[in-house]
């Protein structure tokens, strides 16, 4: 059995290297931050990806009715024992899939600003790395008092990310209004989850004259059901703006462009998962009947998200704010998924967030490195670049392909599970949600075709990739493929707590 | 009347104000020197924390000193934290006047007096006292706000605060006569008991002399509507009098309020709940929407501590289990921070030049500058903002949980949309210190400010106000002991 110590050194290390990092800029100059920073983020993968391996994922944190949640590794110390508020930490197969997700994407975050981030890079790296080290907490976190703490608190370095070291688009309005607009959108959403959770708490509080906001206590609150779908949708929203789910998904285009590559690796990639997972962790478990009433709005505002994201990816020029709405409608999927509630459903949106993560992540970097070479990222500046450099388009075109859903990829996995495990559930939400792939195709074959086909703008050959840069995407490139292929073994690790998921929802009128 | 030896020990923190206060004044009679007169006042101020703690430590029951004066839990918590706060700007004033050109040495004098004032309101469980201790608060504040007087702004913010101040007064000496018409009697326990036989909490003339009180306090606590002096009197005001007013007389005020309420059974008066209900409301709303559109310093946190204290009074109306314990954390949280970040504007600024360094854009590019002074006031603007591991958010979750506590929906909708607005012109600050250079510096702290006290106690403030965002278990428990006992 692992010391479950390690959980806390999981978050705790991203935190310190992040210092070390600043320390090392103040103290010997510009490169130590990034070798410091490097060093962290492999250090962390690899314990993580070794609990991934050493760990016994066949239990689930979720628990079904009746029964307590299981942890293959649980750490509890007391904090503010006032309010019985602990520091809580436990981890399935879920946080286990995403904390990898997180670290992998971190270390690419991290290998993708070596050459962009030439001003101020320990601060840089220090707030890059205290996001991830909030991430991380934040898939760990039971205690509803913890996970708020970092679920604000990573915004933070986010907001310092966009707004130091973003660009300055032309056309857009800045990466201050971006940085400004995401953080008042996530700020105050967040602002209604903690009311939310206050509430959960204080119904418990009133029932057994304790305080508590572990997760395990709260979750066998009893509440009215008015109570519950009020709380329900205080949780709803915070993770809606998240997701984000449209109306509530403008800020996401905005932040994108203008962040860093590294910023936009980390939001798309990692940030945009919390919210999923806050809803299989806590938005459903804790209130069961009053979410399965509200599947069928959440479905269709999946669906409208999944059309209106692929016809706003169309109509952009910007390649960044195309990737960001991409992901707007990408997660739709991952919405339907969760609310349809069948095993093929939810594990159909584990994977589609990993795979996800992966592409976007991916397309992001290749955005970063096209415009380091072209300093423009409007399409209609583009054009003819196949001719131009020989390794780049390609490997775009690899990544677009996973993005519009091609077997083999693992995205391809993910949104064919989750199309499956939601037609008994709700046919016309499936017939709806799969023209998204549709549309995939076109906006993505559109893209390909306008930046790499056509007339070139010139004939100067630019810079390819280097090694730093094409191992960075092959590795990725090389996990989706595994992901589309072979994605027996992450269905495996999430298998138990989705189960638990499923049975659950199902108890309580979820599902089909 | 003779005291017992046990109330001498209780009354000997505001004896040893008030002797400080002649102690530095006799000192600058025989020999004027900034660093020695400052020293003296600091020295006084220290002996007296260091015994309201031992007091504190070893206190068991509390010590009724004449009807004006209790001295229990309650009353010392207040006065370590009003002397604490006291010292800060004690240190920060030092920082701040050596580059005064006129006396710099009164300034202690009246900082202690002010002090002696707001220890009096801490303790005070009667009218008189409650109007004594007030007076004593402000005359000195008038004289302190309009210190650096070859200013006119500082001036004009002297006279302004001295005219409406001296109104408010009267609106709380007619209140207080009105309810003594009503009830006999000017101690607060009496009054609460006499209330609690009759009926009396719906008597028209108690009513009116209690919206009378709360007229006067709504303008200490610059409450809406009654907060118009409050962003010229921030503005003209030293930075670090601003700190003091924006603390110490807010801490002060609010204390003997929330003693009224609870042991005068004040927060019974269910008229007078409402109207606070409304002026928290509207404090809340008004307060972050005007302090959007500053582009000064003083005057935005001026806006901001419209909303902090309306969000205050909502802890203070929920008034159940929580409301001395809400009020407690947040009035520590919100005093900490705010204090920080007067504490960087007075360390940028120095009266040498003719205006403080308070327009906004003197701070623009400070990271690149002064990237440690940039540390204190980002975490400091967050904290205000209520992000979490900052102290705000302890606050914050605090003033939530006592408005969910006592179902103020209303209440909640506020500070969940004055959070919202909040945050704009918070980060509007961040932001404006990471910018770029602007062509010429106007304004710098000086090279090693660090070095000077002043640096060392912001440096201080920042860290204590994480350790009461990431660890505020022990500050729990030390306001749950100094409670507050119902009459």
């Amino acid at each position: 059995m692992t010391d479950p110590i390690i959980l806390v050194w999981l978050i705790a290390i991203p935190f310190i290297g992040g210092l070390l990092s600043w320390i090392g800029e103040l103290a010997g100059g510009i490169t130590y931050p990034r070798w410091i920073a490097l060093g962290t983020m492999v250090l962390v993968l690899f314990l993580s990806i070794w609990l991934w391996l050493s760990g016994d994922y066949s239990m689930s944190g979720i628990a079904v009715p009746g029964a307590e949640p299981q942890w293959a590794l649980e750490f509890q110390a007391p904090w503010i024992e006032r309010f019985g508020i602990s520091v809580h930490l436990g981890l399935d197969g879920l946080s286990m899939l995403l904390i990898v997700l997180t670290n992998l994407l971190g270390l690419m975050a991290v290998a993708c600003s070596w050459k962009e981030i030439g001003r101020y890079v320990g601060f840089f790296h220090l707030n890059l790395l205290w996001n991830l080290g909030g991430v991380v907490a934040v898939f760990l976190a039971l205690d509803l008092f913890l996970f708020f703490f970092f679920w604000e608190m990573m915004l933070v370095p986010m907001y310092f990310l966009i707004a130091i070291w973003g660009h300055n688009a032309p056309g857009g309005k800045g990466r201050i209004y971006a940085a400004t607009k995401f953080f008042i959108f996530t700020q105050a959403s967040g602002l209604l989850m903690l009311l939310a959770i206050l509430g959960i708490v204080w119904v418990t509080h009133q029932a057994t004259g304790a305080w508590s906001f572990d997760y395990e206590v709260l979750l066998k609150t009893e509440m009215s059901d008015e109570v519950q779908y009020l709380l329900m949708l205080g949780f709803f929203v915070a993770f809606m703006v998240k997701l984000p789910v449209v109306p509530f998904h403008s800020w996401l285009p905005d932040a994108h462009s203008q962040a860093p590559t590294a910023g936009s690796v980390d939001l798309a990639g990692i940030l945009l998962k919390t919210a999923a997972y806050g809803l299989m962790r806590f938005g459903l478990p804790l209130f069961p009947e009053a979410s399965a009433s509200f599947a069928p709005v959440a479905m269709w505002l999946g669906c409208v998200g999944i059309v209106y994201g692929a016809f706003m990816t169309f109509s952009q020029n910007d390649v960044k704010r195309l990737v960001a709405y991409s992901s707007v409608s990408h997660m739709g999927f991952v919405l339907i998924g969760i609310y349809a509630g069948t095993e093929a459903a939810l594990q159909g949106a584990v994977i589609t967030m990993i795979a996800h993560g992966i592409s976007a992540g991916a397309l992001f970097i290749l955005c970063g490195e096209v415009y380091e070479r072209l300093h423009t990222r409007d399409l209609r500046e583009m054009g003819g670049l196949w001719s131009r450099f020989p390794y780049l388009p390609p490997i775009v075109m690899f990544f677009c392909l996973a993005a519009l859903g091609l077997p083999g990829l693992g995205n391809f996995v993910g949104e064919f599970l989750v199309l499956i495990g939601t037609w008994n559930v709700d046919k016309s939400v499936t017939i709806v949600a799969a023209t998204g792939l549709i549309f995939a195709a076109v906006y993505s074959l559109m893209m390909i075709q306008r930046a790499f086909h056509g007339p070139a703008k010139s004939d100067e050959k630019l810079e390819d990739l280097n090694r730093r840069e094409v191992a960075t995407v092959m590795s990725l490139m090389a996990l989706l493929l595994w992901l589309g292929v072979y994605p027996q073994p992450v269905l495996d690790t999430s298998a138990a707590a989705m189960q638990a998921l499923h049975v659950l929802y199902a108890a309580a009128g979820g599902g089909p | 009347m003779t005291f017992t030896q046990d109330q001498w020990v209780a009354l000997l923190p505001i004896l040893a104000v008030a002797g400080t206060a002649v102690a530095v004044m006799i000192a600058i009679a025989i020999r004027r020197n900034h660093w020695w007169n400052a020293t003296l006042c600091v020295a006084g101020l220290n002996a007296t924390l260091f015994w309201v703690l031992v007091v504190f430590y070893n206190y068991d029951g509390p010590q009724q000193i004449t009807p004006l004066l209790i001295v229990d839990g309650y009353a010392l918590f207040y006065y370590a934290l009003v002397l604490v706060l006291t010292l800060a700007t004690a240190t920060l004033s030092h920082a701040y006047l050596e580059g005064h050109r006129g006396h710099k040495e009164e300034h202690y004098v009246l900082l202690s007096v002010a002090a002696l004032g707001a220890l009096v309101l801490a303790s005070s469980n009667h009218f008189a006292s409650f109007f004594l201790g007030l007076e004593i608060l402000s005359v000195p504040l008038y004289a302190m706000v309009a210190y650096v007087w070859k200013d006119a702004r500082s001036l004009e913010a002297g006279v302004k605060y001295l005219i409406l101040s001296a109104a408010a007064s009267a609106f709380l000496l007619f209140g207080m006569a009105l309810v003594y018409s009503q009830v006999g009697t000017l101690a607060f326990g009496e009054m609460g008991a006499r209330l609690g036989q009759t009926e009396g909490f719906g008597n028209a003339y108690l009513l009116a002399g209690a919206s009378m009180i709360l007229v006067a306090v709504g303008f200490k606590l610059s409450l809406v509507p009654f907060h118009l002096w409050t962003p010229d009197v921030y503005e003209g005001a030293p930075a670090p009098v601003g700190a003091f007013l924006a603390t110490v007389s807010k801490v002060a005020v609010f204390v003997v309020l929330l003693r009224w309420f609870v042991q005068g059974r004040g927060g019974e008066m269910a008229a007078l709940t409402d109207a606070l209900a409304a002026i928290a409301f509207v404090s809340i709303l008004v307060g972050n929407v005007l302090a959007l559109f500053q582009t000064n310093i003083k005057r935005l946190l001026a806006y901001s501590s419209i909303a902090h204290l309306g969000y205050l009074l909502v802890a203070l109306i929920a008034s159940g289990e929580f409301a001395v314990e809400a009020v407690g954390v947040y009035l520590i949280t919100y005093s900490v921070t705010v204090l920080g970040a007067f504490g960087v504007v007075a360390l940028m600024s120095s009266p040498r030049g003719e205006r403080d360094a308070d327009n906004l854009y003197d701070y623009r590019g400070l990271f690149w500058r002064r990237p440690l002074l940039v540390a204190i006031l980002t975490p400091m603007m967050l904290s205000l903002a209520g992000i979490p591991i900052t102290a705000g958010f302890i606050g914050k979750f605090y003033v939530i949980a006592a408005g969910i506590d006592a179902g103020l929906w209303w209440l909640i909708a506020a500070v969940v949309l004055g959070s919202a607005i909040g945050l704009y012109y918070y980060l509007r600050v961040v932001v404006t210190m990471f910018m770029q250079d602007p062509e010429r510096l106007k304004f710098d702290a000086p090279m090693h400010w660090a070095q000077q006290v002043g640096g060392v106690m912001v440096l201080l403030l920042t860290l204590l106000m994480f350790v009461l965002g990431i660890y505020p278990a022990p500050i729990i428990e030390l306001i749950r002991l100094a409670g507050l006992p119902a009459a």
